[in-house]
């Protein structure tokens, strides 16, 4: 297993390269603290729409309830971080949170992964909304009015980290046998199930992979906006989440990297008029559905098209 | 036991517009096998149809209902074969996807016409209260239980009895071998779509009337209450929605009578979780086999 192949290394380059651009723009002010916000928002929703794309476009469990798990991350580290107001501290959060959307995911999971289709779908909903409303009226979480005033320690540094760990580890997740097993039960569960793999087992392991990261990205969510409330995760933005995974593509890494970074731009311009942002949002997902139901890159990678490795080894 | 009484009179009034709006998932979901997300954004179109014509034309509450479930029959056609009919042939998780993009779009495009803030409704129904006992019955709850009855009954009619009703229990048995005894499945497919989302526009109606405030997000929690009610029923089965419908509102107003009321919503959720554990099929629904 050769670790420094001519592809990782091009890989770390442009991460490095990335990280270094972005960095100069920040200190140097050409992005100001108004796209600064739409930088943590592309990261975060990166997050979000990588770990959902693993568990809709990957294993193919349609779920409607990824800011239920993206909340508990938020609320976990947010807690921790008013305790600890330090880095250390916010990394415990980061950490406490993502497991323990990771638990409740794996709790939640092993139900309602019998469920298929559109039955998941609504059961996912009806779960994210239940742990709203449990938010709504724990003392800890202080109801509807949330908590404010969380330490700000995330930067550009804490959001590029994560994002680009998020998506190294997903990938390696999604090319490893397990990942493989997850792909076989989208294509098709009832001979995944003959083949001898044990489909509610890898299920709830996507499952609680997606929740884990996506507890991630809640928990930068609520270091970066130091201010969360239960309504920030309701099913608009289970929706918005769904919306970046479908227009860039169910089974593209990738693609919802593509759409994340899309979207956030679309929304920055629009943001003085929401309601035309949410029509946009409907419309594109009607129009693409109509259209274009593969998304904008199917389940290509961006490395498929530029033949990186000398053999696609993509599952069609 | 007042209490109890008093809170199952609330229930019922409530349940029985859930079980209006159920229906039309019930019998959407019945024949394309789609969970008609835009369904609950049907019913709010009903109430600002019925706002409207009230406020604006000045009619009684019989012209504004009819008003109401026609233009909501006119608009289900046209959502069923501008977003679903090309899709008939795709995956149903395409189906899905562009039903919430319908819901969305439905949402917010109404917002931007009327905004966002909540219009009060105007008084159709005298508010007199009937004492019976210690119980208060309105004569609002009347009125909407009476209404969602007759509707029922019609639908029961058309399905049991019409020739359109006997086409839709065909297409909805089997579509393809529907197709080849010659029954329209296109056109009975909308005329579904039209009769549920009718049902809803008379429910946006009966619910702005009872509760006398309307908003453009107003249909997204009934709608998905809705469809616990149908689940709960068995989906696909008309006479279950309707039990599922008078159940969950009865145990919505029970929840929030001796429990937290902030718990309502996620009683309702917890409950649809259970049902779809344990007897997926619902009450009245019928098992299917999975076949290879």
């Amino acid at each position: 297993m050769k670790v420094l192949t001519k592809k990782n290394i091009m890989i770390l380059i442009a991460i490095v390269i990335t990280y270094v651009v972005v960095q100069v723009l920040i200190s140097t002010g050409i992005i100001d603290s108004f796209y600064e916000i739409t930088i943590a928002t592309i990261c975060i929703n990166i997050i979000l729409a990588v770990s959902l794309n693993l568990v809709t476009g990957f294993t193919g469990q349609f779920s409607l309830g990824h800011a239920g798990f993206m909340s508990i991350g938020a609320y976990v580290c947010a807690i921790i971080n008013l305790q600890m107001n330090s880095t250390t501290g916010l990394l415990i959060g980061i950490v406490s949170g993502a497991i323990s959307a990771a638990v409740v995911g794996i709790i939640i999971g092993i139900p309602t992964l019998r469920l298929k289709g559109d039955y998941l779908a609504i059961a996912t909903l009806g779960m994210a909304e239940i742990i709203r409303v449990i938010f709504l009226n724990m003392e800890i979480t202080n109801g509807a009015a949330g908590l404010n005033g969380i330490p700000r320690f995330t930067n550009w540094l804490w959001l590029f980290f994560f994002t680009t760990a998020s998506i190294l580890l997903i990938n390696n997740f999604i090319n490893s046998s397990q990942g493989r097993a997850c792909i076989s039960i989208r294509e098709d569960e009832i001979a995944a199930e003959a083949m001898g793999i044990n489909t509610t087992r890898y299920k709830v392991m996507a499952f609680a992979v997606g929740a884990f990261f996506a507890g991630v990205a809640g928990a930068l969510y609520s270091s970066y906006f130091y201010f969360i409330k239960p309504n920030i995760f309701g099913f608009q933005k289970s929706v918005d989440i769904l919306v970046i995974v479908v227009l860039g593509g169910m089974g593209s890494v990738t693609g919802s990297v593509i759409a994340a970074i899309l979207l956030a731009v679309l929304t920055t311009f629009l943001q003085s008029y929401s309601e035309v942002r949410m029509i946009v949002y409907a419309l594109l997902l009607v129009v693409i559905m109509l259209f274009r139901p593969q998304g904008l890159m199917g389940t290509k990678e961006i490395s498929d098209m530029f033949k990186f490795g000398k053999k696609s080894s993509k599952v069609k | 036991m007042e209490q109890f009484l008093q809170q199952m009179v609330n229930g019922i009034s409530l349940g029985s517009i859930y079980a209006l709006i159920a229906l039309g998932y019930t019998m959407v979901y019945g024949i394309i096998k789609l969970i008609n997300f835009a369904h609950g954004d049907v019913y709010m179109i009903g109430a600002y149809v019925g706002f409207a014509v009230t406020t604006y034309a000045n009619l009684g509450f019989f012209p504004a209902l009819i008003i109401s479930m026609a233009s909501c029959a006119v608009l289900g056609i046209v959502v069923e074969r501008i977003a679903y009919k090309p899709l008939r042939n795709s995956s149903r998780i395409a189906v899905l996807i562009t039903a919430i993009g319908v819901s969305l779009l439905l949402e917010y495009v109404m917002m931007f016409f009327v905004g966002a803030e909540v219009r009060s409704y105007p008084k159709l129904l005298s508010d007199k209260a009937i004492n019976l006992g210690n119980i208060v019955i309105n004569m609002q709850q009347v009125y909407i239980v009476v209404t969602s009855v007759v509707l029922m009954i019609i639908l029961q009619f058309i399905v049991n009895k019409t020739k359109i009703g006997k086409s839709m229990r065909a297409v909805s048995a089997d579509k393809d071998a529907a197709q080849l005894m010659g029954i329209k499945v296109d056109k009975t497919i909308s005329f579904t779509f039209a009769i549920g989302s009718a049902l809803a526009g008379a429910g946006g109606v009966l619910v702005g009337i009872y509760y006398n405030s309307i908003d453009p997000l107003m249909g997204v929690m009934p709608g998905l209450k809705a469809f616990v009610a149908a689940v709960f029923g068995g989906i696909g089965s008309i006479p279950g929605a309707m039990i599922g419908g008078l159940s969950i509102g009865v145990m919505e107003t029970l929840v929030s009578g001796y429990g937290n009321s902030m718990y309502r919503d996620a009683a309702v959720f917890a409950f649809l979780i259970i049902i779809l554990i344990l007897k997926p099929s619902g009450l009245l629904g019928k098992n299917t086999k999975e076949k290879v």
